[in-house]
């Protein structure tokens, strides 16, 4: 259960040495994407075109941020992240075709994003559900917006982080899953549980 | 008499206050869920959570990004005057309240996937309506996120079933929902009525105070074997581990059709946001769920 502090733009290398259960403080750039901004990067990798940003180093993070418009730009009122588990659709190739490092959500992501994960070098940090005020106290700039016709929730944030966590790592490059792990425990679980309501 | 005006005033408040400022009674249920908890991990979540709770209120922010689907409950008195408008001051004050506290647009046309960019739209916010005795009004804001919602469920189940059918389909939803709600969760919990009665129940459930035991003897009993059965499923806070999964279980009921048993689980995160205020006659507001100073 190791603390690390980590900027971007972090290497393969680096993401290697991390392990399920250690705890993430990340400073840099991170990058908002949701269902459909997912599918639209997949789209526009498919047909050649670049990103608004290079994606290679960086994080992703699973949140519709809740953001205000100000005299001198935007401001992040808050930012939790959303079910990841939504994402599993698009994350293994997003991972293959972008080099991200890092996918920050919540909920865990299943088996093929996992695998992809493990492949390329990707960690998955789950961040506390619906702390969206303590998150967004370590976004310290909006860079941009991009894709705004997706509406606020869905389009690209492109923000700027200190020391933005903890993100506990619980999908290592190893193939270690901490969700799957709970969930084997808990469905193991459920025979004792009928057993003691007297369902069986 | 109870003006348009006033109506709006108060459901902007009272929205701002659901998603700013949790009751009391559910901060104490997760300051005990803290000291409780042993799993490291899961310690850590709730520290987290405990601490944008209070740098929420501190700052007046909504504690989460998604400040859920409006979802209004309304007793009108059955005395009080131009209650053909009070619709039209609800759906104002969310309009109002998304610029001004602010919510997040959470309303999309499911066909075309636009977002109307206010809260409101076809049914939404959506206004649930009981005519009570009396010359008050009184206003319920129950902002509803998504992420619990989706693993919210309906279970037909067999009246052969009965009440054991209820208690494995509770355990199945609580370990299926797994990380996705964000646990600790609050479960409303209703059997019987009809598909549509029982969910109707079992979100209404939501609105009961977590430090209150059911006054009926039965389900209250009912409700802390579900809420031990949850709890020893070892998901935890944010799915994450530990003895923490739901926070609390609130069941309700109505009678049934012979051939139906009908069991609603409605999921609510561990924001279990809402706020209610009761508007008199000469304009007098009293807020039910916060402390607020009262200002003529």
């Amino acid at each position: 259960m190791t603390i690390h502090k980590l900027s971007t733009p972090i290497s393969e290398e680096t993401v290697r040495k991390l392990e399920v259960n250690d705890t993430i403080y990340l400073s840099g750039t991170i990058v908002t994407l949701r269902d459909a901004a997912h599918r639209r990067a997949l789209e526009l990798h498919k047909e050649g075109k670049q990103l608004p940003i290079n994606l290679d180093g960086l994080a992703v993070f699973h949140c519709g941020p809740l953001v205000k418009k100000e005299d001198d730009g935007w401001r992040v009122v808050a930012a939790g992240p959303t079910t990841s588990a939504r994402m599993d659709l698009f994350e293994g190739e997003f991972i293959k075709n972008f080099k991200v490092r890092i996918v920050i959500g919540k909920g865990g992501m299943g088996k093929k994003t996992v695998d992809a994960m493990k492949k390329y070098g990707t960690v998955y940090g789950a961040l506390t559900g619906g702390a969206g005020v303590l998150a967004a106290k370590a976004i310290k700039q909006v860079k941009g917006m991009e894709w705004s016709d997706l509406g606020m929730p869905e389009a690209m944030w492109i923000l700027e982080v200190e020391d933005f966590g903890p993100l506990t790592v619980a999908i290592d490059a190893h193939g270690n899953n901490l969700f799957e792990t709970i969930q084997t425990k808990a469905d193991a679980e459920k025979q004792k549980i009928y057993r003691k309501l007297d369902l069986k | 008499m109870v003006t348009e005006k006033a109506v709006e005033n108060v459901t902007v408040k009272l929205l701002q206050l659901a998603v700013t400022e949790l009751p009391q009674d559910v901060k104490e249920a997760l300051r005990r869920a803290y000291r409780g908890e042993e799993n490291k991990v899961g310690k850590s979540q709730l520290k987290a959570i405990l601490d944008n709770v209070e740098l929420a209120e501190k700052t007046v922010a909504p504690m989460c990004q998604d400040t859920g689907v409006v979802i209004f409950y309304v007793k009108a008195g059955s005395q009080v005057s131009g209650l053909d408008r009070v619709e039209g001051a609800l759906r104002k004050a969310t309009v109002r309240a998304t610029g001004e506290v602010p919510l997040r647009p959470n309303a999309v046309d499911p066909f075309t996937q636009k977002n109307t960019g206010n809260n409101t739209g076809r049914h939404i916010p959506y206004i649930h309506w009981k005519v009570v005795p009396g010359d008050t009004l009184e206003i319920t804001v129950l902002p509803k996120g998504g992420g619990s919602e989706n693993v919210s469920a309906l279970g037909m189940l067999s009246p052969n079933q009965g009440i054991r059918g209820l208690k494995k389909f509770v355990v199945d939803t609580v370990i299926n929902a797994g990380a996705k709600p964000c646990p600790p969760t609050v479960l409303g919990v209703a059997v019987g009525g009809g598909a549509d009665i029982a969910m109707e129940l079992a979100k209404e459930a939501l609105l009961k105070p977590l430090n209150q035991p059911n006054p009926n003897p039965e389900l209250a009993k009912l409700e802390q074997e579900l809420r031990e059965a949850a709890n020893s499923t070892g998901i935890g806070p944010m799915g994450l581990g530990g003895k923490t999964t739901v926070l609390d279980v609130k069941v309700d009921y109505a009678h049934r059709h012979p051939a139906s048993y009908p069991v609603a689980v409605v999921v609510q995160c561990w924001a279990a946001r809402r706020a209610s205020a009761r508007i008199h006659s000469d304009g007098k507001v009293e807020y039910l769920t916060h402390k607020v100073a009262w200002k003529g």
